[in-house]
């Protein structure tokens, strides 16, 4: 399911002393079963943005394509229902939406919204327990007696059991340890592979997106600004600071090596063990030189 | 939808009623809910409406915006109205159609009782929305002083008061974004038959019963750990001043008051 955005505009309480622009005339494109970040400054309009992949704003002006369905400014948008299962959304701090007695019950609402009969709805459940690094006891428990790294883990399988098509992570990893960010990005990339999903990363962390994305799209205030392969975005870092962000932290630890030995490595390399490899590549080199 | 609604938001501004002291806003508007009641001919309504109207241009709030914002109560108002024309039988009989009869008393009636509301709901907005939740809470404070020497928890109720008008922001908000989660989980609240809405609505009220009961053990721990104890010793950091501005403003509605006790039949 492609997703196509063009000249989409969206403003906050429109029409009121409190009108509020987010977003002007942003175009970009989101084929299937790529894996997108949208990085930015706080305020960039991220957030905004991703509402506008299942249809949950209209754009003020503009169009949103969505697969095979239009959503466009000022027209009236029916049965949006279909569109919202194949998009699944993962907001920010989701276990927030947590309310039911039960975890099994709570990861069973989406996809019986859906349709989806209460023993298959069931299965999904009991496999995304284990999907998502939870132990299968957790299931009859209240979610609110669960810790927050825990409640997380349940509000993103409840979001997976709908099985959508398109995946949107906003900042999913928020306030969790460093290990629990590490597997919970891990799941994400291993079910994009395994299960052929689009994916949509909206991250202000530079290292997530370096290390899975396939493709960047970097707002600043309200607009897509620059596009392309983290590789190409992350060589131009006189561009990035403009746009208030900094590369990641491997990129600039490139950088300063770079500069120290006088010499530039292969390739910008975004990820520890690529730079490992690159820099033992070329301390070898220069042994078989001397 | 939840943007849109204007209860007990600010609008910055400087026109003279947002200058007013809370103070004289308050009792401002205290008096005019009562002598709203005074009004009970075409005459006097249409001198309340003209009056209000008169505040909406001072305040220079759009009116537009005040209804758009409104449009909750506007149609409590319409309702209203409905039921007035529909019930009362009264003067000459202007319709009937099979069991409907409408009555000219009816429909005087309605449209004295809509502009009635209309009126207290446009004062009380024009107050919340020139005066911070701050200022109002002080004036309020100030105003029922007197109160404490007959041990009234006059501090406590104005800090109640302005941390629940502070929260109702928050609140809108949360419910908002609660609401775009369960509908992205396919939870459909504005759609179906009205037992599957009602069901609809626990999956929004769990989460933000949950977030408030947080906030408030939050806000609570915070106020604590900056040594509040309460509002014995307390001073002030904003003064109340009371200008010509405010003598006139309740000038102006004692010359309301007398017109309109004057005129009422």
């Amino acid at each position: 399911m492609d997703i196509k955005l063009q000249q989409v505009s969206y403003a906050y309480s429109q029409g009121t002393p409190f009108e509020k622009r987010a977003l002007f005339d942003v175009n970009f494109e989101i084929p299937s079963h790529t894996y997108q970040a949208i990085i930015g400054h706080t305020g960039s309009g991220k957030s905004t943005i991703l509402q506008h992949f299942n249809a949950l704003l209209k754009p003020t002006t503009g169009i949103v394509q969505l697969g095979d369905r239009t959503v466009e400014a000022g027209k009236k948008a029916k049965d949006l229902k279909a569109v919202r299962q194949r998009v699944g959304i993962v907001f920010q701090f989701p276990e927030h939406q947590l309310f039911e007695e039960t975890v099994l019950k709570d990861i069973m609402f989406g996809p019986m919204n859906f349709g989806v009969s209460a023993t298959e709805a069931e299965a999904r459940a009991r496999e995304l327990v284990r999907l998502v690094g939870l132990p299968e006891n957790v299931l009859e428990k209240s979610p609110f007696d669960l810790s927050g790294g825990q409640m997380r883990r349940v509000a993103i399988a409840g979001v997976l059991a709908m099985e959508p098509e398109v995946i949107v992570l906003d900042e999913p990893t928020a306030g969790l340890d460093p290990r629990g960010q590490k597997e919970i990005m891990e799941m994400f990339y291993t079910l994009h592979q395994e299960r052929n999903l689009t994916t949509i990363l909206v991250t202000h962390s530079m290292e997530d997106a370096a290390r899975y994305a396939d493709n960047l799209i970097i707002m600043h205030e309200g607009k897509n600004v620059l596009s392309g392969t983290p590789r190409e975005i992350f060589k131009d870092i006189e561009t990035l600071k403009q746009f208030r962000l900094e590369p990641p932290r491997i990129v600039r630890f490139q950088q300063k090596v770079e500069k120290m030995i006088n010499t530039s490595l292969a390739k910008v390399c975004l990820t520890e063990e690529e730079l490992a490899i690159e820099m033992a590549r070329l301390l070898r080199e220069e042994r078989a030189e001397s | 939808m939840m943007e849109k609604m204007i209860f007990g938001r600010f609008l910055p501004g400087d026109s003279p009623v947002h200058k007013l002291d809370p103070r004289s806003k308050l009792v401002f508007v205290f008096a005019f809910i009562i002598i709203v009641f005074l009004a009970n001919n075409t005459i006097t309504y249409a001198m309340l409406l003209a009056f209000t109207l008169f505040i909406v241009l001072v305040s220079r709030i759009r009116l537009y915006f005040l209804i758009n914002g409104l449009k909750p109560v506007l149609f409590l108002m319409a309702f209203t109205f409905l039921l007035h024309i529909f019930m009362t039988k009264e003067g000459d009989l202007l319709f009937h159609w099979k069991f409907i009869s409408i009555y000219e008393g009816g429909v005087r009636q309605g449209i004295y009782i809509s502009t009635r509301f209309l009126v207290l709901v446009f004062m009380t907005s024009i107050l919340t929305l020139t005066t911070s939740p701050i200022s109002i809470t002080d004036g309020i404070e100030v105003l029922l002083n007197p109160l404490k020497k007959i041990k009234v928890p006059v501090h406590e109720l104005a800090l109640m008061m302005s941390i629940s008008l502070r929260f109702i922001p928050t609140l809108m908000d949360e419910t908002d974004k609660i609401m775009k989660a369960q509908m992205a989980r396919g939870s459909d609240l504005s759609s179906g038959p009205i037992k599957d809405r009602i069901k609809a609505v626990v999956p929004l009220l769990v989460p933000l019963f949950v977030s408030a009961f947080k906030r408030a053990e939050d806000l609570a721990t915070a106020m604590e750990v900056r040594g509040y104890r309460g509002g014995e010793g307390r001073t002030r950091y904003r003064q109340l001043k009371w200008d010509m501005g405010d003598t006139f403003a309740l000038a102006l509605l004692a010359a309301m008051a007398v017109l309109l006790f004057f005129y009422r039949s």
